[in-house]
C-alpha cells in the first residue's frame, strides 16, 4: 500500500507541476512537451486506478496522434520564442478574461460531478450489475458503451465526421497551374515508351520532338 | 524486508528480459549487415571472431570511446533526452512480449494496447532529436518521419483490431493460445502483408527510410549526434525493428506455438519458437532492405493513406461480418 501511495503521490506532482509548466514555459515547444509529460502522468493514474484501457487510449490518442500534431503545427509555424508574460494581460491581449470564464465554467462542471458522485452514489449503481459480472474493464466499457448508450456514442461519431468534413471543407483549396502526380500512369509506364533507340548518321544530329 | 527481496525479485526478471534483447540486438545488426552485404556478392563484417559475430561489441566499444560533440546552437536538455527516450521506450515495451505460457514480464490484460501506445511513443525521439539539433537536414528529416509514423500507426490499429475480432481479447498470451487451431496468418494473409509493410515503415527501414534518407538528408534528425548518442538512436532502432517482428509472430505467426501439434516438436521449448519466427520475419526485413529501392515521398504518403487505410477497414467489415454470420464470434 506504501508503494502504492508513493506513486500516485509522484505521478500526481508531476501531472500538477507539467500542468503549470505547459502556460509557464517560455518556449512554445517546450509548452508542448510539458504537455506530453501531463498526458502521461495522467493516464499513468488512469492505470493505477485500475482503468488500464482508458490510461492506454489515453496515450495512444492524445499523447501518439494529438499531441504529435500540436508538435507539428508549432514547429512548423516557428514561433518558439514567444514573449509569455505569465497572467499579465497588456492593452494588446484581452484574453485573460475569456480564459477566466471557461476555466470558470470547467471548474463548476467538476464541482456538480464530484459533488454528485459524493452525495447521490446510487447513480453510477444502475450498470454495476454489469461492472461486475465481466472479467475486465475493456469488456466492461464495451458491453456498457455499445449497448445502454450506443445512440451517445454514435452521436459523438458523428459530430466528430463533421468536425472533419468541415475542416476539409475550410482548408480545402483549388489551385490553378498545379502539376499533379498521376501514379497510375508513371507506374505503368513501360521501357518502349520512355527510350527509343536510334541510329544517328555523322554530322546530321537527331531530330528531338518534345 | 519484504518490499526489498520484492525489488530484487523484480529486477532478476527484469535482467532476465533485457539482457537476451540487447545481446540479440547487437547479433541482429550484425545478421543485417551479413545479409546486406550477401544479396550485393560482398563478405560483409567477417572480421571480428568467428564470422565477425562481434563487430557489433567492437563498434559499440568505439561509439563509447567516441566524443560527444553538442552543438553550440542546440537546445541542450532535449538534445541529450532524444536517445535516450528512443532507447527507453524500444526496450521497455519487451516487458509484455510473452516467450512462453509463463515466461512473460507482465501479463496484463491490455497487453497490445500497450505495445501500441510505446510504438506510438516512439515518434518522439526522432522528433525531439530532430528539433533540438537547430539545423536543418534534422529538422526535414523529423517531421518527415512524424507524419510518416502517424500515419502508418492508424493502419498498424486497424490490422489489430482485425485480429482482436477473432480473438475476444487485449492479452498478448490469449492472441497466442486463439491460434492453437489455425494460426492467424492463413485466414487473414492480406493482413499479414499489409501489417509487415507498415512495419518496415513504422520502423523507418528501407525502402520507406526517407527520415534519414542518405541522398537527400546526409543522415535525417541523426546527423549532429556523434558518440555514444548515435549509437543509443541505433540500438533503439534495431530494438524496435525486433519489436515489431515479435508483434508480427505474435499476432500472426502463433508466437511461441509449435508449427503442428505433434510430439516431436514439443521437444523443442516453446521461447525458441517465437525465436525462430523473429528470426524469420527479421530476415525478411533484411532482405528487403537489400532489394528494393527507396519510396517516394508522396508515394508512401499514397501508400499509407488511400491504400492500406481503405483496404483493412473493408477487411474489418468483411471479418466481423464472417464471424457475426457463422456464429464464431468469442464471447466473454
Amino acid at each position: 500500500m506504501l508503494a502504492h501511495a508513493i506513486f500516485f503521490y509522484f505521478f500526481s506532482f508531476v501531472a500538477i507541476i507539467s500542468a503549470i509548466m505547459v502556460t509557464a514555459s517560455k518556449n512554445t515547444v517546450h509548452s508542448v512537451f510539458f504537455l506530453i509529460l501531463d498526458f502521461i502522468s495522467i493516464s499513468c493514474l488512469f492505470i493505477m486506478i485500475g482503468a488500464e484501457f482508458l490510461g492506454m487510449i489515453m496515450l495512444i490518442v492524445y499523447v501518439g496522434a494529438v499531441a504529435v500534431l500540436f508538435l507539428f503545427v508549432v514547429m512548423m509555424l516557428n514561433v518558439a520564442q514567444q514573449k509569455n508574460q505569465w497572467f499579465k494581460s497588456s492593452e494588446t491581449s484581452t484574453h485573460i478574461p475569456v480564459g477566466l470564464i471557461v476555466s470558470l465554467i470547467i471548474f463548476f462542471e467538476l464541482i456538480i460531478i464530484i459533488g454528485g458522485w459524493k452525495y447521490k452514489p446510487d447513480i453510477i449503481k444502475n450498470f454495476s450489475d454489469s461492472l461486475t459480472s465481466n472479467p475486465t474493464n475493456t469488456h466492461t466499457i464495451g458491453s456498457v458503451l455499445y449497448t445502454e448508450y450506443i445512440h451517445l456514442f454514435q452521436i459523438s461519431g458523428m459530430i466528430l465526421l463533421v468536425a472533419m468534413i468541415g475542416a476539409i471543407v475550410l482548408t480545402f483549396r483549388k489551385r490553378e497551374g498545379v502539376k499533379r502526380q498521376n501514379y497510375f500512369s508513371q507506374i505503368s509506364r513501360e521501357k518502349n515508351q520512355g527510350v527509343e533507340l536510334v541510329e544517328v548518321k555523322s554530322n546530321e544530329g537527331v531530330k528531338i520532338d518534345v | 524486508m519484504e518490499y526489498i527481496v520484492l525489488l530484487f525479485s523484480e529486477i532478476y526478471k527484469i535482467l532476465y528480459v533485457l539482457i537476451p534483447v540487447l545481446v540479440s540486438v547487437a547479433m541482429i545488426v550484425w545478421l543485417d549487415r551479413r545479409i546486406w552485404a550477401f544479396v550485393q556478392k560482398r563478405r560483409g563484417p567477417n572480421v571480428v571472431g568467428p564470422f565477425g559475430l562481434f563487430q557489433t561489441l567492437a563498434d559499440a566499444l568505439k561509439y563509447i570511446f567516441k566524443e560527444i560533440i553538442i552543438p553550440a546552437s542546440s537546445n541542450k536538455i532535449i538534445f541529450i533526452l532524444a536517445p535516450i527516450v528512443t532507447m527507453t521506450l524500444a526496450l521497455i515495451a519487451w516487458a509484455v512480449i510473452p516467450f512462453s505460457k509463463d515466461y512473460v514480464l507482465a501479463d496484463i490484460n491490455v497487453g497490445i494496447l500497450y505495445i501500441f501506445a510505446i510504438s506510438s511513443l516512439g515518434v518522439y525521439g526522432i522528433i525531439m532529436g530532430g528539433w533540438a539539433s537547430n539545423s536543418k537536414y534534422p529538422f526535414l528529416g523529423s517531421i518527415r518521419s512524424a507524419a510518416q509514423m502517424v500515419s502508418y500507426e492508424v493502419s498498424i490499429g486497424v490490422i489489430i483490431i482485425n485480429v482482436l475480432l477473432c480473438v475476444g481479447s487485449l492479452n498478448l498470451s490469449d492472441i497466442v493460445l486463439a491460434q492453437e487451431k489455425i494460426w492467424f496468418v492463413i485466414p487473414l494473409f492480406p493482413m499479414f502483408v499489409i501489417f509487415f509493410i507498415s512495419s518496415l515503415a513504422e520502423t523507418n527501414r528501407p525502402p520507406f527510410d526517407l527520415p534519414e534518407a542518405e541522398a537527400e538528408l546526409v543522415a535525417g534528425y541523426q546527423t549532429e549526434y556523434s558518440g555514444m548518442m548515435y549509437a543509443m538512436f541505433w540500438l533503439g532502432e534495431y530494438a524496435n525493428i525486433l519489436l515489431m517482428c515479435a508483434l508480427g509472430s505474435i499476432l500472426f505467426l502463433g508466437g511461441w506455438l509449435a508449427p503442428m501439434d505433434i510430439p516431436l516438436f514439443d521437444i523443442v521449448p516453446p521461447p525458441v519458437w517465437l525465436i525462430l519466427k523473429i528470426l524469420f520475419l527479421f530476415v525478411l526485413f533484411a532482405l528487403i532492405k537489400a532489394i528494393v529501392p527507396r519510396y517516394r515521398y508522396d508515394q508512401l504518403m499514397r501508400l499509407g493513406w488511400k491504400v492500406f487505410l481503405p483496404f483493412s477497414l473493408i477487411w474489418v467489415v468483411l471479418t466481423s461480418g464472417y464471424l457475426l454470420y457463422f456464429d464464431l464470434l468469442p464471447v466473454y
